[in-house]
């Protein structure tokens, strides 16, 4: 963990109500699948949001405005400056992906995929992304995976663009050697009992202090109790004990 | 220069500052961040006779200046802690850390407590009886004078460290219950830990901890906090360890003239992992603003 402070360069709406925002400042030693943990002015807790993307000297996030924190991102002019905890999180392990690894990633559950895609590219792999969404005007990032060099496939729940229902009806008759996802939990448990090969999972949870501290968002595992913030939030297919 | 030792039960502490037990595990996260040998002490994650997981999640709810947590004691249970936690603890800290127990039965807690006090590390025992969110146990034994002298009683049969009781503010007299405590043997109270609270989703009307209620803890506590622990210790001859809410070296200053002779910094930890650094720091330019030379002449200032 470090704790850094940013300039926001950029905060621009990509649908209704997903929003990316990029903030200049230290990005040393940032993984695919690691979180930050944003201090926002006027409230008392944190709030944690998946790195997308980190280049030399920014850090994307894509935030989807669902509560009072994100309301408050989205008015955030450019220029403005956060206080921001970074490298949280375990992040993705790209050692086990083999040649043809595949991405599923649903709504708001997409950006942290967008790093690992990167990852495994310039290692040398061919990926296959599948990206989840309710509806058409939800889509974001479909070009920015393929501008990467991955072969996309949108699905939507009502049919409206790409192929019609879930990441797992996309997923049918995929030739993959492994797989990495990011979603809701349902989606999380559709892709567990869909999938043919070992993966990892990124899970969300409510957080206290988001660097293991609290211990607010601990879950079981068959591999024993892990913090979602610390020894999360990717846990291994063969570690995960579904709660719901 | 300013002076920021404080004694506790014959330990003499470099600074008043403790981080609380639950915000700050067993010193590690944060032993990445600073050195943590610059805490007077801190209170180690509350540990019971056997292993907890704790309560389902979500156990963590945001209110205003304050947050609400249903973690509900998860700890590795004493032994790991002694095999385990303790050891890796001596890597990064070389002062005497207090041991925060909490049990569902009397004899729980004296078997922790006593499993516990051949350990060379602790210097004092910190006995929770105010634990809001397990039933059966915690807040039961605190929420009466004659349970909680009890436990009291029990722990200071079995032990050779100064005992302090951690009491609740969920009760009708907090000072009955911290006299009952002194006269059954306990060397100094702690107080308070988390008031019971809600919140609810708007969206699903259902409470947003899943434990429904939880601990409510943070800044907005804090004149709460100070109005018991300025009650408890007028009424008693023991020190007394203020929280609550405390998230600035002005707070601490604050919680001692009400008589606390050191203080915990709780939640604040949560929100910036520096904070008690920060306030040690703070400490000789605020003590100077307000002509404090010596901290310990303070404790009790206000009458």
């Amino acid at each position: 963990m470090k704790q850094g402070f940013y300039t926001i360069s950029e905060n621009t709406p990509l649908t209704q109500t997903v929003y990316r925002m990029r903030l200049v400042g230290d990005t040393e030693s940032i993984k695919c699948g690691q979180f930050i943990n944003i201090f926002i002015d006027g409230l008392y807790l944190r709030r944690p949001i998946s790195v997308c993307d980190v280049s030399e000297n920014d850090i994307t996030i894509l935030y989807k405005v669902v509560g009072k924190g994100t309301e408050k991102m989205a008015e955030m002019p450019i220029g403005s400056k956060l206080d921001v905890l970074t490298q949280l999180g375990n992040g993705y392990d790209t050692a086990p992906s083999g040649d043809k690894p595949l991405l599923l990633g649903g709504g708001v559950g997409v950006p942290p995929l967008y790093l690992l895609c990167k990852k495994l590219i310039a290692e040398g792999k061919q990926v296959t992304v599948i990206l989840g969404f309710n509806t058409q005007n939800e889509v974001f990032y479909e070009k920015e995976f393929s501008g990467l060099g991955a072969k996309v496939i949108v699905a939507t729940a009502d049919g409206s663009y790409g192929v019609k229902g879930f990441v797992t009806t996309a997923m049918d008759g995929i030739d993959y050697s492994y797989f990495y996802t990011c979603g809701p939990e349902p989606m999380l448990k559709a892709v567990y009992h869909a999938s043919v090969t070992g993966g990892q999972f990124s899970f969300e949870e409510r957080m206290g202090c988001g660097f293991g501290a609290c211990m607010g968002c601990s879950c079981k595992t068959l591999t024993g109790n892990k913090r979602i913030c610390k020894e999360g939030p990717v846990l291994k297919k063969e570690e995960i004990l579904w709660q719901i | 220069m300013a002076n920021l030792k404080v004694e506790l039960c014959g330990i003499t502490l470099d600074n008043p500052i403790i981080p609380a037990s639950g915000t700050f595990g067993f010193g590690y996260e944060f032993a990445e961040l600073y050195d943590i040998n610059m805490l007077g002490t801190f209170s180690f994650k509350g540990t019971t006779k056997d292993p907890r997981f704790g309560n389902p999640t979500p156990r963590i709810a945001e209110c205003t200046a304050g947050m609400i947590n249903a973690v509900g004691l998860q700890n590795p249970g004493v032994e790991k802690v002694i095999s385990e936690e303790l050891p890796k603890l001596a890597t990064c800290f070389h002062k005497k850390v207090m041991a925060n127990v909490s049990g569902f039965s009397v004899e729980d807690y004296a078997y922790t407590c006593q499993m516990l006090d051949s350990c060379e590390q602790i210097g004092w025992f910190e006995v929770n009886v105010s634990c809001p969110n397990v039933h059966g146990g915690g807040m039961s034994f605190g929420t009466s004078p004659e349970a909680a002298a009890e436990v009291t009683r029990a722990v200071k049969a079995v032990t050779t460290k100064p005992v302090f009781i951690k009491l609740s503010p969920n009760v009708t007299d907090i000072v009955s219950i911290a006299k009952a405590c002194e006269e059954a043997g306990a060397d100094g109270i702690s107080l308070i830990n988390t008031l019971l609270g809600m919140r609810i989703d708007l969206r699903t009307r259902k409470p947003v901890i899943a434990n429904t209620m939880g601990g409510f803890s943070g800044s907005a506590i804090f004149p709460v906090a100070l109005r018991m622990v300025y009650q408890v210790a007028h009424a008693v001859k023991i020190p007394v360890i203020g929280m609550g809410g405390v998230s600035s070296a002005e707070d601490v200053i604050e919680m001692m003239l009400a008589g606390a002779t050191a203080v915990q910094v709780g939640a604040a930890n949560l929100v910036n992992p520096y904070a008690c650094r920060d306030i040690i720091n703070d400490l000789p330019s605020v003590m100077a603003k307000y002509n404090i030379n010596r901290l310990s002449e303070i404790i009790g200032g206000c009458k």
